[in-house]
Order: structure tokens, then sequence, then C-alpha cells
């Protein structure tokens, strides 16, 4: 069983598609290292934004966009950029693109909305920050339309949002287009988000992407097989035991504790995390091996948690429902049997093929425990001696 | 009693000849869930543990006249299977299958509402109502009959403090797995809108997680006089920011959708909130006369 993970698209493959779709961009060339500025920015116009193509939010603030005039500072900043790293990720590829004058940056995107289970079209006459601090610091401003199912996002309801944002004339005709453009790219790319922020309009009066942002549904890449590709092919921005996890289809976060996690189920995992710390324990990581995971699966679930050095002792939380004990206990086995491993393991294991599961552990000479409580008050005992 | 099924509920499973299809077929019949029939497009003519397949459920009906569904089919093809569940009058339908793409969740869900259909899921594990019916996957030994429904966003933790309920002899109305999607058909207050209609249900527990403001909406609802004691666990308190644990459903984004959040807006709403799975129990011993 696949795992669910995220598909963020960089700026310039969201500003790409958007671009596919006749929504203005802003002139830019894209980089990867800093000897070809020159040649890629013969075309352009300064003044110019350099711009780090990384997948943290927070990019600006954190140093990773430079401005530059005239076209040899694009060199210099675009050098700076790919020999530095944004929040610990190196910059592999720039951005440059010509900085515009501008008069005005607003918002528009396209999201879920959990509880109406149906996308919803947001815009706002304030952009530049992340939507949910315009929400927070200026929520007069920002406009919802709840989009019905079966009928979408059509023309007319793009026409309403702009004229509320208070535009007329050819302005209103051009930012409803961009937005109805948006939201079919959106349906088009199987988007959990596409939104252009800021959206700029310009000393003109025309509109510009200046920044863009998609994130794809991860479970709709059947429909989008070149996407599909990327995410299984690029290690891109992940630790060697998240791409171990996500070769062996494991759902893994890592955490910043010493105490190993593996359960069945993510609700379980989650819940396991939290009695840990309730008893003072500090969780090194989230690992669901999933409903009816094999013995191979657990093996590489325990390789995996046991490969981290914050480690000191590992804690495996398994309810058996379709996951059968036996299996997990075998997997569990097969892991420890390297000389290598002596991290201590706690167990908890019930539910289906329980017996035979602690018999098989039990002939390994590894104690088995029936209840979350006990089991975490040990692995924390033993995680307090080792230090 | 119990919600939505019970001991003669007509069942058909959809995607019966996989093997998820076929295991939980087998475990659901011994559990005394009667399925009249099994629906797998170019599988028509076959039996699965004495069951009858169908290429249609057009078929199915015809010859059966199922009144609920169960889905194991893969996700690019689960919403197509539900849709056409719902287009032959069937309107209680479960969705097991996980990683159905949200687009499809969404048309889906909005076509359910006007057919006036229920959605169990996707990405559920179904619901049972103890020794009646189990249109599920979950193991059935460690529930028990009683006067407590059991709502919940996820699978084994549900089983847990189900188990647990069961070891401290407090019995179940039903449990019902809502889905770890982030869209789900029947979510915490249409089922408690059940719960409150259905008399064998004295108490009610809830069990959330992080992501969404599913359980903050819920809290409100509740504290416009919902009228039976209601018991919560939220699972998550440690979970950093902008991560997903492998729920798709389970991921905070800023500040909205944390477990902090979650619990202040269940306890001022008068719900008692267990800090670990195991405290349920007791809770509820305490709220109510289960």
């Amino acid at each position: 069983m696949r795992r669910k993970r995220f598909l963020k698209l960089y700026e310039y493959e969201a500003k790409n598609i958007l671009a596919q779709y006749g929504i203005p961009v802003p002139q830019g060339a894209l980089i990867t290292n800093a000897n070809s500025a020159v040649n890629a920015v013969a075309k352009l116009k300064p003044p110019f934004a350099v711009k780090s193509q990384v997948l943290i939010a927070g990019r600006g603030k954190a140093g990773g966009i430079l401005f530059a005039d005239p076209v040899e500072e694009a060199e210099k900043a675009a050098e700076k950029l790919l020999k530095t790293a944004i929040k610990g990720i190196p910059v592999k590829k720039v951005l440059i693109e010509e900085k515009l004058p501008i008069n005005k940056e607003l918002y528009c995107g396209v999201t879920i909305d959990r509880f109406a289970r149906s996308y919803v079209a947001i815009a706002s006459a304030v952009g530049g920050m992340e939507i949910e601090e315009i929400a927070e610091k200026t929520p007069q401003a920002v406009l919802k339309i709840l989009v019905n199912p079966q009928q979408g996002f059509r023309s007319f309801h793009a026409r309403q949002v702009t004229r509320k944002l208070g535009y007329g004339g050819s302005q209103l005709l051009e930012l409803a287009r961009i937005f109805e453009k948006l939201y079919q790219a959106g349906m088009d790319y199987d988007a959990e988000l596409i939104e252009i922020n800021p959206l700029a309009e310009t000393e003109e009066g025309s509109f510009v992407a200046l920044d863009a942002r998609i994130i794809m549904d991860d479970n709709a890449l059947f429909r989008h097989q070149e996407y599909k590709k990327r995410l299984l092919g690029e290690e891109r921005d992940r630790t060697p035991q998240e791409n171990q996890a996500l070769r062996n289809n494991l759902a893994y976060v890592k955490l910043e504790g010493n105490i190993g996690i593996i359960g069945n189920g993510a609700g379980l995992v989650m819940a396991t995390l939290d009695v840990i710390r309730c008893y003072g324990g500090k969780p090194a990581n989230f690992l669901d091996v999933g409903g009816g995971a094999p013995t191979e699966r657990i093996a590489a679930a325990l390789n995996i948690v046991l490969s981290d050095p914050n480690v000191k002792a590992l804690f495996v939380n398994i309810l058996g429902g379709i996951t059968r004990c036996d299996d997990v206990a075998r997997g569990i086995i097969e892991a420890t049997k390297k000389p290598v491993i002596t991290k201590p393991i706690v167990v908890r294991l019930v539910g289906t093929n329980e017996e035979e599961g602690k018999r098989i552990l039990a002939e390994a000479g590894i104690h088995v425990l029936d209840s979350i409580e006990e089991a975490v008050n040990q692995v924390v005992k033993l995680v307090e001696k080792e230090d | 009693m119990g919600i939505l099924i019970d001991g003669n509920t007509r069942v058909i499973v959809q995607g019966i000849t996989g093997n998820q299809g076929r295991i939980h077929t087998k475990l659901m019949l011994e559990y005394g869930t009667k399925i009249v029939a099994g629906v797998t497009p170019g599988k028509g003519g076959a039996e699965i543990r004495g069951v009858p397949v169908y290429d249609t459920v057009e078929e199915a009906r015809e010859k059966h006249s199922p009144n609920a569904s169960i889905i194991f089919v893969p996700a690019p093809f689960a919403a197509d299977a539900a849709f056409e569940a719902i287009d032959s009058g069937i309107r209680t339908v479960v969705i097991i299958t996980e990683h159905i793409p949200i687009k499809d969740s969404i048309e889906l869900l909005a076509h359910a509402r006007q057919a006036n259909a229920t959605i169990i899921g996707p990405n559920s594990p179904g619901i049972i109502t103890p020794f009646k019916c189990k249109l599920g996957i979950m193991p059935a030994h460690i529930f028990t009959a009683g006067s407590v429904g059991v709502a919940s966003r996820s699978g084994t933790l549900t089983y847990e403090i189900a188990a647990s309920l069961t070891k401290n002899h407090i019995g179940q109305s039903a449990c019902v797995g809502v889905g770890g999607d982030p869209i789900t058909g029947l979510n915490f207050i249409d089922t408690l809108e059940l719960f409150k209609e259905d008399a064998q249900t004295k108490a009610v527990v809830l069990i959330g997680e992080i992501g969404g403001n599913i359980e903050e909406l819920t809290a409100e609802y509740i504290a416009r006089d919902y009228p039976k004691p209601v018991v919560a666990y939220v699972a998550g308190r440690s979970a950093p920011p902008e991560k997903r644990m492998g729920h798709a459903g389970a991921i905070i984004m800023g500040k909205s959708g944390t477990a902090e959040n979650k619990i202040r807006a269940f306890e001022n709403a008068g719900v008692k909130v267990a800090e670990k799975p195991s405290n349920v129990a007791a809770l509820l011993a305490k709220a109510a006369f289960v």
C-alpha cells in the first residue's frame, strides 16, 4: 500500500503551468550555475529579482530572494544564492526575473474546504503575505467563494469576485480571466492548492503573477505520470531515513527526540507519540507501517529507525487487525539478528495471531508487553538509563 | 438498533474478487453480515465463498435487492464504483479504499448529498453494530454490544479504544470510522445526529486527530444542546506543524488544526477529553451510566 506524501511544485514549475494557461508571468530565466547568468539575462531588462528555487515557506525572509541592477549584479546574486542553503536546504536552481514597477499586490488561490467538502476560491485585495496571515490581519480584505462541484467556478463567479475587489472595465475582465484560468489549471493538475501570491497590479494597470505555488494531490498522480516519476526519482530535501521509507512505502516523519517509534495505523502511531510525551519521553520519529504489513516491510521499518543515530531505544506498538502479529515478530527478528544492533527494543503486540508472535519473540529473548502504558513506561526508563 | 446498518442489512461487496475483497467477505460472512452479492467488472458468473459475483451493480440489484455496499475497488476506480452503487438506488455506501484523489471525492460526495445517500469514508475501516452486522475491516472480537456510540477518524486507534471499552465492560451501539481523508462523506456532526436519534445509544465517544477543523466545528455543534454525554480523544499532541502524519487529513497548517485547539474547543463545549486512549473508559463511566 502506498502512503500519502506531498508534491509541491517549484515556483518556476508553477509559473510554467500558469503561462500555459495564458496567465501573465514576469519574463525570466532559470539557471543552475552562476556562469550562465549573464547569458540568461541578456534578453531581460534590468532591474532583476533573483530567486532561489526551494520548497520552503518564508524564503524571502530567509534571504532566498535578492534584487539586482545592473546585469553584473544578477550574476553575483545568483552565485551567492547557489552557494547558500535556505533553512538547511541547498539551492540548486535560481530563477532570474525582470522586476516590474508595482502598484498593488493582490492574492488569488483555489484550495479545499474540508467541511464544505468542496473547492473554495479565495481572493484578497491584500497580497504578499501568507493567506492565513492576511486573513488574520485584514479579514475584511479576504473573499471566499465555495465552489459547487456540480457547477464549477464559472466566468461569472470570477467577475463577481473581481468586482468586489474594486475593479471595473478592462481590468475587471482581465483579472476575472486570470482567476478563471487559475481554477482551470488547479482542476487539470489535481491541485490541493494553487495560488498566485502576490498577483501584482503593475503601474500600467495590467496584472502579473509574481509568485505562484502549486501543491498537487499525490493520490491523483496516476493521472500525471510525469510528476509521479519525479516524486519517486528525486531525492531532494530528504534525509537518508526518509528516502528509505519512501522506497519501502512507509509513512515516516523525523522528530527531535531519542525514542524510535514504529506502529500500525496513523492514528495509533500519533497516540503512541502522545503517550510517550505523557511519560516524559521524546519521540525520535513517526513511522506507520500501514495495514497488513508483511515481514519485509516491518524489517525495513526497524532498519530505518535503528539507523537514526539519535535513536537510543525503540518502541514497536502493534495492534493486529489486518496486520498479523506473527509477521511483525518475524520482521523484528530479521532486523535485529544483525550483530550491530545493540539498541534496546520494547514491543507491545496484541491482536491477530498474537500468541504465535509472542512465542517467536520470546524465543529470541524479546519480552512483549500488553498495554501501551506499560511499554512506554519501560522504554522511557531505558532511555533515561542510557543518558 | 444502532445506526445505518442492522441484522437485516443486505450488502453487496464491490471489488469482491480482489485480495482484500475476498479476505473481508469471508470475515464479514463469519460475523453474520448478510452479503447477498459481489460485483467485479469482467468477473460476472464467479462465486466467492458462496456469494454470486456480477459484472454490474444493476444486475446485483435486480436479483438481490441490496441496500448497502462496501467498496474495496482500487483508488483510480473507486469513485466510479460508488457512483454506480448510488445510481442503483443503494443509499449506504462504505468506501474502504485509500488514496482516492480529492477531486474525485468532492464530485462523488456532492452527488451523494443530492441523491440522499450516505457515504462512509473514503479511507474508512467501516462500521460495525456489534453482534448484528459488520460492514468493514475491523477485527470483530474486540467489540461487544452496549450503549456507547463511537465515531473515529482513525482505524487502529479505534480498535485500541474499543478494545479498552470492551475490557472495561462498556459495550458499543455502533462504531463508525468516518475515514482518514481530508474530505469524507459522513462526518462527526452527521454521526452525532444519528446517535442522537438512536435509543440504544446513551453516550458517544469521538476519536479525533490533528488537521482540519471538524473537531472544532463539532464542539460548536455539541455546545448547542447536544442531549447525550460525549467523551473525546484527540491524537497528535506532539505532532510538529506542516508535517503529514500518515493520514492525508492529519496535517497541521499554521495555527488551525492543532491538537491543543481541538482539545480546548471540546472542553469549552463540555466534552471530557481523555489524555490517553486508555482513559476514555474511565471518563465515560464518570460522564454517563454505561
